[in-house]
């Protein structure tokens, strides 16, 4: 062993730990945060899960009754589920389908690509907060640009969009797929790593344009979808503002927008059962990871890495 | 076997000429390489006859008929590229069979015809690898292979070697030769290497800033290049350019070098003005030799040890730089001093302007 391997043994150890003090010292921010924002909570909601809590009392020990009711006894936990499930298989393929058509066009070279690109994105910077949401309500209201222009080309004098069951849904739908714009960013990057002459090996081979795409591009592309496809899932089963703004924090007309986080919020603030929004809480956390173990273990059937 | 013809070929992007007027003919069953310095046009002369690049004016002729709005999958050429553009999620067969199945091929011939070909190159072992598996080397011959099912009429080579380690671009020069002589197709190849070019064609095409300085078999380069440039680009160690004082022009040209007097004959009459370069190749000048044409002495300044030949650089008298390669290993020190001698008939006179001028017969 050399001379420069034993030096660290040698430091005396109050100065060893005055080193590991400032570094710490440094972390601190992150690791209060991490500790007391994140972790604390997090420990303390899956405790509070197994509890009836009403924020008034001592939480009190009900073991896993909570999770029993929300498998067993809970209707609208399944109109939740059922309308989440809705608005995520629909929203993120939608989402990431037209994402990769703008970012397709966006990557032809066109002029003004950059002002293209940030108009395209400002939907994104915009879309989750609680203008655009009130904004939505009023396009999609009875009386709203959307009714007005299908009068104005039809003379269709269409329903109430938001206030009816079976439309209300589709709307978040549409304000999701409106906000593709980090997503086509992500596709733009991508696209712009496929080389040229891969396209122009396959003109030689006599690709048509649209046989490059699904042969060339998409394949290639398949780690970039992928990315997307998950973080947009993950986004989507957590949405929250667009349906609390939209439905006055209702879930209405008749659970019809009622998301998983919205109803689990108003378990918690409207119910102030804090122990059984505890436990529906931990069951989207397990849905989010089980969603997010199956995509990747289908990624090595369809999702094709370079290296 | 196919024909190929470039007319007045030109290409500009806004007011630069890239390709300024090329003209050439290249026979059925030739193997012609474009060879010439980085930026000198090679590589997008290759692309325009390709079909990826759009032809400025001009015509181009691929057996007789005129491609220049053809695509370039109806131009029936192959191209193996620089960076082989190899399908890196598709396996070696289908590398090699996208093109057939785009043409919707039968099954069966596709089968027969990438079975066929990677037996050629020796690579059946791989087919059901992806490129990623591959070494550099294994991919070319895939490339080579993707351009080989598709029998085209013309093959056209962009820099393929560049990537290689040198051991294995020997081998695969040499792979390529006899691939050619093989098949037999027509081949245009592009290359920065001359040794590539002296190696494999049956024509150079030395192209510079978008223009064909010259073409010729690669003796007739060799022997008797155009100009300086050319001069100059092939051969290794490059040939030496020796300015000299014309002292006479009238009968046989007598040349002032460095305070040696040189006399050439059948140069008389040819306008040589006031200089000329005397461009002799490091491997004609011998030392130590009573033969040829006395060039004075230089004085060695660093000598190269190959083993079988010693190359020694040095100045004559007046400063000017010279080589000379010497076959063998010779004991050659710094700071001696050589005697040069060469055979005249050998050597080469440009004029002022860098033209070649050309000896009378004998």
């Amino acid at each position: 062993m050399s001379v420069t391997d034993d030096m660290p043994f040698r430091v005396p150890i109050w100065s060893r730990l005055r080193r590991q003090i400032a570094g710490y010292g440094f972390l601190s921010p992150w690791l209060i945060g991490f500790f007391v924002l994140t972790l604390g909570p997090a420990m303390s909601s899956l405790y509070l899960s197994f509890t009836d809590y009403s924020l008034m009392s001592q939480p009190h020990w009900v073991g896993s009754a909570n999770y029993a009711q929300i498998a067993s006894d809970d209707p609208r936990f399944r109109a939740a589920m059922n309308v989440t499930f809705t608005y995520v298989l629909l929203s993120v393929p939608l989402k990431l389908v037209f994402a990769l058509a703008v970012a397709v066009l966006l990557n032809k070279g066109m002029r003004g690509l950059n002002w293209f690109r940030a108009i395209f994105y400002l939907p994104s910077l915009i879309g989750g907060s609680v203008a655009i949401a009130v904004l939505w309500r009023q396009v999609f209201a009875s009386d709203g640009m959307i009714n007005q222009v299908l009068m104005t080309l039809f003379g269709y004098e269409g329903p109430s969009w938001i206030a009816n069951p079976s439309t209300a849904i589709y709307t978040l739908v549409a304000l999701a797929v409106w906000q593709f714009g980090s997503s086509m960013i992500i596709f733009l990057a991508g696209l712009r790593q496929i080389p040229q002459d891969m396209y122009e090996a396959a003109s030689i081979d006599g690709a048509s344009r649209t046989r490059q795409f699904f042969k060339i591009t998409l394949p290639l592309l398949t780690p970039v979808i992928f990315f997307n496809a998950v973080i947009l899932t993950i986004d989507a089963f957590k949405a929250f503002t667009p349906a609390f703004v939209i439905s006055d924090g209702s879930g209405g007309p008749i659970d019809s927008t009622l998301f998983y986080t919205l109803y689990l919020y108003q378990e918690a603030f409207t119910n102030f059962r804090f122990g059984y929004a505890s436990a529906l809480a931990w069951v989207l956390v397990a849905i989010i990871a089980g969603f997010t173990a199956l995509s990747f273990l289908s990624a090595k059937y369809w999702v094709h890495y370079d290296d | 076997m196919t024909s190929l013809t470039l007319q007045d070929i030109k290409k500009s992007y806004g007011n630069i000429d890239i390709i300024q007027g090329v003209d050439l003919k290249i026979e059925p069953g030739e193997l012609v390489v474009f060879v010439g310095p980085s930026g000198c046009g090679k590589s997008t002369l290759l692309r325009m006859i390709a079909g990826l690049e759009p032809i400025s004016s001009g015509e181009l002729r691929i057996g007789g008929q005129r491609m220049n709005e053809r695509s370039a999958s109806e131009r029936g050429i192959a191209m193996v590229f620089q960076s082989y553009a190899l399908y890196p999620h598709m396996t070696v067969y289908k590398n090699m069979s996208f093109g057939l199945e785009t043409a919707r091929m039968p099954r069966a011939e596709i089968d027969s015809r990438v079975r066929k070909a990677a037996e050629i190159l020796q690579i059946t072992q791989l087919l059901d690898r992806k490129p990623k598996q591959l070494s550099g080397g294994q991919r070319q011959r895939v490339a080579i292979g993707r351009a080989i099912v598709r029998e085209p009429s013309v093959f056209l080579f962009d820099e393929p070697l560049s990537n290689l380690d040198a051991e294995l671009r020997v081998q695969t020069r040499v792979e390529i030769a006899k691939l050619h002589a093989d098949i037999g197709a027509t081949m245009i190849y592009v290359t920065h290497d001359q040794v590539e070019a002296m190696t494999l064609a049956d024509r150079i095409v030395v192209l510079r800033g978008g223009r064909i300085e010259q073409a010729g078999t690669p003796l007739e380069i060799y022997n008797a290049p155009a100009n300086r440039f050319v001069a100059g680009f092939i051969g290794s160690p490059k040939m030496n350019f020796l300015e000299a004082r014309v002292l006479s022009s009238g009968g046989d040209l007598a040349l002032d070098l460095a305070g040696t007097s040189v006399a050439l004959a059948g140069y008389g009459g040819r306008g040589l003005e006031a200089t000329a370069s005397l461009g002799v190749r490091p491997e004609h000048l011998r030392v130590g030799s009573d033969q040829g044409a006395d060039l004075g002495a230089m004085t060695v300044t660093h000598v190269e040890q190959l083993g079988g030949q010693t190359i020694v650089y040095g100045r004559l008298s007046d400063g000017q730089q010279i080589v000379a390669t010497l076959d063998g290993q010779q004991s050659v020190q710094a700071g001696q001093e050589l005697p040069l001698r060469v055979d005249l008939a050998r050597c080469h006179v440009f004029d002022a302007d860098g033209r070649r001028v050309a000896a009378r017969a004998a």
